[in-house]
């Protein structure tokens, strides 16, 4: 193969003869050689481009590049013998890059970022906040129009995110107040205390642990669903179609799903809770020795409706703001398959967050009145 | 005097989905520097003909033969030297939509070549130039750009390697008359610039017209009418006659003729391509 570049400086002026392939292939080679001659001012520089075969447009941007170098600098090029075959492309590549290219903007300002994500954060109340009050007021005129209640599309939802949820459920509520229960009796029992474990489970798993966990897992389970079904909704304009035929996306989509999460979790809560407690109650009597009606006494003695209703009260509030959250960053997805993919891992983030805060919350709240 | 090697050699094409076969027997060349626009009904295969023969779907008999390789013998090293011979324009664009104009056009140069930035930067503002966008387009992302920007970009980034073999899906669907003819012109000027072989699907006929050297038609799995517009034109095959001799082909077919446009063009090249 020829040289890709020769170059002698004699007789006043610098004569560059090129040859082989000045292709892509190439490039990074034909841009280091062509480094290598620094531009002079007031020089006189010749390149024969006689000798190669194949010119694309990195072998012919190359070439234009060096030649607006050198001219820049103040000095004559002259480009020669350029083949019938290579002056299109020469001739189309000379025409761009005339533009300076703008500095790009700095990528990473931590004032810039910073403020950016508060008021995102400000954006995210307020459209939580518009969310909210869409969906009250969806609920208030199905109280008005019962018709236009979707009964057979709830029916199917809570289908999915009730009844098919049970099994997993159960599995990790049972495991967890297992696990809970034979922690108690390895540690109480060195004080004699055994019977206490009884009471610190029942406490738990009513007051906080029940709810808790059955929430964390609808986030991730349901929330996501949601954000991603609307969201990929939204991408292909369904959402936008509803709203030209007239129908608010709100009622027919989300105030539905919101309901059934309204629903739905205190009922998971309750199923989860009673899992748990079983999985206590069979690690008492295999592992900590303790009959099951012995277990079943103390938690009559230990428990009051008031636990109970501590953990039911806070299901249905839980459920709601899962919803919302889920459906608003649904609704907040746009174009790319990434956005879906950001939006759904918010979705369970904030849902997650938002359960532990509700949570906090209220336990001031039962603790203020007494419960 | 003896006709080059075509870049693409189908013989006996067979592809099929359960039990239907959607080509069957498909038999066709695209010879080096012509634009060879396919027509057929929508489901014809057209769309799967052109993936077929990039490997995306794989053949059930036949033989395919690119740039004189047949595609059965190349894996490796060897298929990768000949998949950055040709640049695919996908219908709906394809492009990365987690990647900036740019990156997208920069994509290959990254992944196959080892170029300084600067050359990198450089080229990608070249492409988005030669296919009429600005350099500050670059930064969008895809989810910002138009129907008509969308197919821009997408030729350019089937363009990114300077490959001599372009295949477009249906470049023109969904764009307006006018930006479709702008689309044409485009193609047109590229290929006679960068010395390119096109494939060019469309369901276009003022596409095929103003830019093809030479037309085949796709019905029942193979090829049933092939040349110079007006060979095709003379075809005798009722999908053929109806085609082109519909409503809306016949109003196209009477602009061309009068002017004595881009057909008689089409069939000077074609037979000058022959002798």
């Amino acid at each position: 193969m020829a040289e890709l570049l020769t170059h002698d400086e004699k007789g006043g002026g610098l004569k560059i003869k090129a040859g082989g392939d000045w292709t892509v292939a190439n490039a990074a080679l034909i841009e280091n050689e062509l480094a290598e001659l620094a531009p002079k001012a007031g020089g006189r520089v010749s390149i024969d481009m006689a000798g190669v075969h194949a010119l694309d447009s990195f072998g012919a941007w190359l070439l234009e590049r060096f030649r607006r170098e050198w001219a820049a600098a103040g000095a004559t090029v002259s480009i020669e013998g350029l083949t019938a075959r290579n002056r299109p492309i020469y001739a189309e590549i000379s025409e761009v890059n005339r533009a300076p290219l703008e500095p790009a903007a700095a990528r990473h300002d931590a004032y810039a970022g910073a403020g950016a994500m508060i008021s995102a954060l400000g954006r995210d109340l307020v459209s939580f906040a518009v969310m909210t009050g869409a969906v009250v007021t969806a609920f208030g005129s199905m109280l008005r129009k019962p018709a236009a209640f979707r009964l057979t599309s709830s029916v199917s939802l809570f289908d999915r995110i009730g009844w098919q949820a049970v099994p997993i459920i159960v599995m990790i509520t049972f495991l967890i107040g297992a696990i809970l229960a034979q922690q108690g009796f390895f540690h109480f029992s060195k004080f004699g205390a055994d019977l206490y474990v009884v009471d610190m489970v029942g406490f738990l798993i009513m007051r906080e642990l029940g709810v808790l966990l059955v929430a964390i897992m609808v986030a991730g389970r349901t929330g996501s669903a949601f954000t991603a079904e609307l969201g990929s909704m939204k991408m292909r304009e369904e959402i936008d179609a509803l709203r030209t035929m007239g129908l608010d996306p709100v009622t027919i989509l989300i105030a539905p799903r919101i309901l059934v999460l309204v629903i739905a979790l205190p009922v998971l809560t309750f199923i989860g809770s009673m899992a748990a407690l079983y999985g206590a109650g069979v690690v008492s009597t295999v592992y900590g020795g303790m009959s099951a009606p012995l277990f079943i006494d103390r938690l009559h003695e230990a428990i009051t409706v008031d636990h109970f209703l501590v953990g039911m009260i806070k299901a249905p509030v839980i459920g709601f703001f899962i919803g919302i959250i889920a459906c608003n960053e649904g609704l907040a997805v746009h174009g790319s398959a990434a956005s879906l993919g950001r939006h759904t891992t918010q979705s369970v983030v904030k849902s997650i967050f938002m359960v532990i805060v509700l949570d906090a919350i209220f336990a001031i709240f039962f603790s203020a009145i007494g419960m | 005097m003896k006709e080059p090697q075509p870049v693409v050699h189908i013989r006996d094409l067979t592809v099929g989905f359960g039990p239907r076969n959607v080509l069957d027997g498909l038999s066709m060349d695209v010879r080096r520097g012509e634009i060879l626009g396919v027509v057929g009904g929508s489901g014809g295969g057209k769309s799967v003909l052109l993936r077929t023969i990039i490997g995306l779907i794989p053949k059930r008999a036949g033989t395919i033969e690119l740039f004189g390789f047949d595609t059965d013998t190349l894996e490796g090293e060897a298929l990768r030297a000949v998949q950055r011979r040709w640049g695919v324009m996908f219908q709906h664009g394809a492009l990365f939509s987690s990647l900036t104009v740019r990156q997208n056009l920069q994509f290959q140069m990254r992944e196959a070549l080892h170029l300084s930035d600067r050359l990198k930067d450089e080229m990608a503002t070249a492409r988005l130039e030669m296919v009429g966008l600005k350099a500050a387009d670059g930064g969008k992302m895809p989810s910002e750009l138009s129907g008509g920007m969308t197919k821009r970009v997408a030729l350019a980034r089937a363009l990114a390697l300077d490959p001599e073999f372009v295949l477009l899906d249906e470049p023109t669907s969904g764009l307006d008359p006018i930006a479709a003819g702008d689309f044409d012109e485009l193609i047109k000027t590229l290929q006679s610039t960068l010395g390119l072989t096109v494939f060019l699907v469309t369901h276009d006929l003022e596409s095929l017209y103003a830019v093809c050297d030479r037309v085949a038609v796709l019905a029942e799995g193979k090829v049933v009418a092939q040349g110079g517009i007006e060979e095709v034109l003379a075809s005798p095959h009722p999908w053929v006659q109806e085609y082109f001799r519909g409503k809306r082909g016949k109003m196209l077919a009477a602009k061309n003729t009068s002017r004595g446009g881009s057909a008689a063009r089409a069939k000077r090249k074609d037979q000058a391509g022959l002798g």
